[in-house]
């Protein structure tokens, strides 16, 4: 069993794992950090997408070993109901989840978006998210959320 | 067997003691009495002829309803809530919510069809006028003044001339009603609803914003270990050995019983790991049919029952000079509800009673499915709905917490099992095969003829629920049989025509164990419908809407039609358009659906550009007019109608369960692509409120005519029909070849 050290939503935390592969999403559901989820495990539909210093990624395809020392953020650690991110204000209120599954991986992948650029257009936002998928059909209202939160309303 | 523990959830209490690694299976002390009711009190009223069961008045002034529809994310928390508060009388904040735990709600069915509001939300409604009307009664008797004369606001029953009142709570909280659903209690005028009607925020989203909501993958359990079950390659493959010894290497548990093959471990990962390197035997099986050739082995099936559905003749109309006769043939493949997330369960099994977290669209009548297999009374098992990743008619939630249930009771100890992704495109019930064949004769605008005959999988009568894997696999009763829902439904044309003829081939089979999949069977019934009213009026050469129009007589269907085309500013021609030759051609196409002809009306207009050469569709443009009668929350059947047509657009174009003659082959997301960002186009919806009507379904109605208006429109642009679900770039390649030889 090996000790690895990771910054997680701003606490560093010395988390144990006995496998080197074992991927990041399945430290961070094991640690009680449920916001991002079990998707596919193969990197195709993003319902895992975490910040590992401040870059989009997906958890499931990202071992403990490639996150040690590193700063990794999940949606617990974005925002809190209190002072949400500006993704998550207006995730709000466009009203935008319907199961809600995939709104995880939709927020840290259109936060990261936004850190780099702050004003992308319609068709940024699009392919940033293309590795996002939903079942629901929520498309339309995450496209204008992302705007919103980037102060274009539509 | 010792089992080696990393920190997680549930064992963090004992990382935390200073015990690192120590043995799982240590804490079956602190399980909850899962059995106590919330909040103790007397038991419930299930009956759901009581007003009991609905509601209950707490004595700090709230009122809880208990709804045994569930909230799959379309919205029935608040539309419900908002529906109860509003006829009782008191602020949608002051009601707390209970769904789908069937200790505690009243079974109203299951939540499909569309039926959540139009059914469960409607008998909520008439118990709270029932209530409101008991509630005036009481309030009489205490002001000494006639229950005309009362009114209930704000939570209390007040003289409509003002003056003080009497809070709900001091007439009856925390005591029963003992009073049935008065059919006839009056409901409010609409004219005066001040929460119905508007679009209040879905209570869900916050939480679902920001990593709080607890969906039953995130739901934990003292004690609880988790699983994965282990599925043979071939689907009636059949048990034959396994090597325990990889899996126990890895510190995990197997569980075999018969054909049912399982691995628990002490934390998700391990479990994976286990059940990937878990090497069993199987026997051959091959007993699915050709893939290429589905179409023809359907229509060529010997063991059917055939069905007339209508059989409309006018003997006497002549039959006019120049009449043209077409025939086309339809067909719509099977399909996966691909959820987002792999179904999860987790159920505690004991030797006297079950409880099992699900996120089942019925708990209520699953109840029975699962006492049989566990061989309990039906009083002894409960189900509580959680939240799961979206489903659509049945995913593989049900097999999940069977499969749960089974190993929970083989362990003796609380399990969850999450299924992988390609248990789940592999393993849910898929949405059936259905081909179609339609011909018709037409003569001016005036249609003479119109015969279908559809080939579908037939429903077993009675049959309670679908089979499930796990008790199938682990040779447990259940009921056997197929159902996929009511899939013959608008196969018939809502234009006037001289001759209608609806034949129904029922197969006694189905490929793979289908299931009702969002709107079952009318996206593809109403694609064929749609496409022939199109494919009649391009033989006329009369504009499409038009062509419509002339043989409709519904008004609320003439007008979502005509709304639709004003959105879409329509131009009036037959189709195809003038683009047709063009590389990239541009056209557009119409479809409507008067919903299972008795709901919602729905028109879509879509536009389209179709690249000729590499077969490339993309769709631009969605415009869509919506009537489900009484509208109870705005925001909330925008986003259902957004849902229907992103969804179902995903349908058309991309999506086909791909299989061998032993198996699904399309198991992940790049065998079994759906939507992408990039591919959603600009969706339009006009929202048509008839406040005075009762209230229809908004869940399923948009996804039915989806396809049709995709094939009108690229038949406009391009030229070239598609028959065939779905329009790849391949496809329409060859349909193009095709037509122009
Ligand atoms: S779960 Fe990681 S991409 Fe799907
Ligand atoms: S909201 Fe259900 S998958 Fe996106």
């Amino acid at each position: 069993m090996d000790s690895y050290t990771v910054r997680i939503n701003g606490f560093t935390r010395s988390v144990e794992a006995s496998d080197p592969d074992k991927p990041l999403l399945y430290v961070l559901r094991g640690l009680g950090l449920t916001a991002a989820k079990y998707g596919c495990g193969l990197g195709q539909c993003g319902a895992c997408t975490v910040l590992i210093e401040g870059r989009a990624t997906r958890s499931c395809q990202t071992t403990i070993a490639d996150v040690r020392d590193r700063a990794v953020t999940t949606l617990e650690g974005l925002g809190s109901s209190s002072s949400l991110h500006p993704v998550q204000a207006a995730f709000i209120k466009e009203q935008v989840p319907q199961c809600g599954y995939c709104t995880s991986g939709m927020i840290m992948s259109a936060a990261a978006l936004l850190a780099e650029k702050a004003k992308p257009t319609e068709d940024e936002v699009r392919s940033a998210l293309d590795g996002n998928l939903c079942r629901c059909g929520t498309h339309v209202r995450v496209v204008r959320a992302v705007m919103a939160a980037s102060g274009q309303a539509g | 067997m010792t089992l080696a523990m990393e920190p997680s959830h549930f064992s963090r209490r004992a990382v935390l003691k200073g015990g690192a690694l120590t043995i799982a299976f240590a804490l079956s002390g602190e399980r909850a009495d899962l059995f106590a009711q919330d909040g103790g009190g007397p038991p419930r009223i299930l009956d759901a002829k009581e007003v009991d069961a609905f509601f209950a008045v707490n004595g700090d002034g709230t009122v809880t309803v208990f709804c045994g529809k569930v909230d799959l994310g379309q919205g029935l928390r608040i539309a419900i809530r908002q529906m109860a508060a509003e006829e009782l009388g008191i602020g949608v904040d002051k009601i707390k919510y209970v769904e789908g735990d069937t200790a505690v709600t009243p079974d109203q069915g299951r939540t499909s069809g569309s039926s959540g509001i139009q059914r469960g939300g409607v008998q909520i409604r008439q118990a709270a006028a029932t209530a409101r009307k008991a509630l005036s009664e009481l309030a009489a008797q205490h002001l000494g003044t006639k229950p005309d004369d009362l009114i209930a606001v704000d939570g209390q029953i007040r003289p409509k001339v003002g003056g003080a009142g009497i809070l709900f709570a001091d007439l009856i909280g925390e005591r029963r009603f003992d009073l049935k659903i008065d059919p006839k209690a009056p409901l409010k005028n609409p004219s005066s609803y001040i929460i119905v009607g508007k679009s209040l925020p879905r209570p869900d989203v916050p939480a679902k914003c920001t990593g709080r909501n607890i969906y039953v993958h995130d739901f934990t359990v003292p004690g609880m270990l988790p699983a994965r079950v282990v599925r043979p390659p071939a689907i009636g493959a059949k048990f034959i050995s396994v090597d325990e010894s990889t899996a126990e290497n890895l510190g995990a548990k197997v569980v075999r019983i018969k054909d049912f093959l399982a691995v628990v471990a002490a934390d998700e990962w391990m479990a994976v790991r286990a059940a990937r390197a878990l090497r069993a035997q199987w026997s051959a099986w091959s007993g699915l049919p050709e893939q290429d050739t589905l179409a023809a082995t359907l229509r060529s099936a010997a063991d059917i029952t055939d069905e007339i559905l209508i059989n409309k003749a006018a003997p006497d109309a002549p039959r006019p000079e120049g009449a043209k006769t077409i025939a086309a043939s339809y067909f719509w493949p099977m399909q996966s509800h691909a959820s987002l997330g792999p179904s999860c369960a987790v159920a505690d099994v004991r030797a006297d009673a079950a409880t099992i977290w699900t996120a089942s669209q019925g708990t209520h009548g699953n109840r029975a499915t699962f006492a049989r297999f566990l061989g309990l009374p039906r009083e002894k098992v409960r189900l509580i709905y959680l939240e799961g990743a979206g489903c659509y008619g049945m995913n593989g939630h049900e097999d999940a917490a069977a499969d749960a249930a089974i190993i929970s009771r083989a362990i003796g100890r609380p399990v969850r099992v999450q299924w992988s992704r390609e248990d789940e495109h592999g393993w849910d019930p898929k949405g059936p095969p259905q081909l179609l064949d339609i011909s018709g004769a037409v003569a001016g605008d005036r249609i003479l003829d119109w015969r279908v005959e559809m080939w579908l999988p037939q429903a077993t009568r009675g049959l309670p629920n679908i089979p499930l894997l796990g008790p199938e696999a682990a040779g447990l009763d259940q009921v056997r049989g197929l159902n996929a829902g009511q899939i013959s439904q608008n196969g018939d044309p809502p234009y006037a025509a001289d001759n209608v003829r609806i034949l129904v081939h029922w197969l006694k089979d189905a490929p793979l164990r289908p299931a009702p999949l969002r709107s079952p069977g009318k996206p593809a019934n109403c694609f064929a419908v749609e496409s022939f009213i199109d494919e009649l009026a391009a033989a006329a050469r009369v504009d499409p809407v038009e062509f419509r129009l002339r043989g409709l007589s519904d008004a609320r269907g003439v007008e979502v039609i005509k709304r639709t085309a004003t959105l879409m500013k329509w131009q009036a021609r037959p189709s195809p358009g003038p683009d047709k030759d063009a590389p990239i051609a541009r056209g557009r196409g119409m479809a409507y659906v008067h919903y299972k002809h008795d709901e919602t009306y729905v028109a879509i207009g879509m536009e389209v550009a179709v690249d000729r050469s590499s077969g490339k569709i993309t769709v631009e443009r969605v415009a869509c007019a919506h009537d489900c009668g009484q509208i109870i929350n705005p925001d909330g059947v925008r986003a259902q109608v957004e849902g229907c047509i992103l969804q179902t657009l995903s349908r058309a174009l991309k999506e086909e369960v791909k299989f061998d003659r032993s198996r699904v082959l399309s198991v992940d997301w790049s065998s079994y692509p759906i939507l992408t960002f990039s591919e959603a186009p600009k969706v339009e919806i006009e929202l048509i409120d008839r406040p005075t009507l009762p209230p229809l379904g908004a869940g399923e109605a948009a996804c039915t005519p989806v396809a049709a208006a995709l094939a009108n429109a690229i038949h406009d642009a391009s030229g070239v029909r598609l028959r065939t679900v779905p329009f790849t770039p391949e496809r329409l390649k060859a349909a193009r070849n095709q037509q122009s030889t």
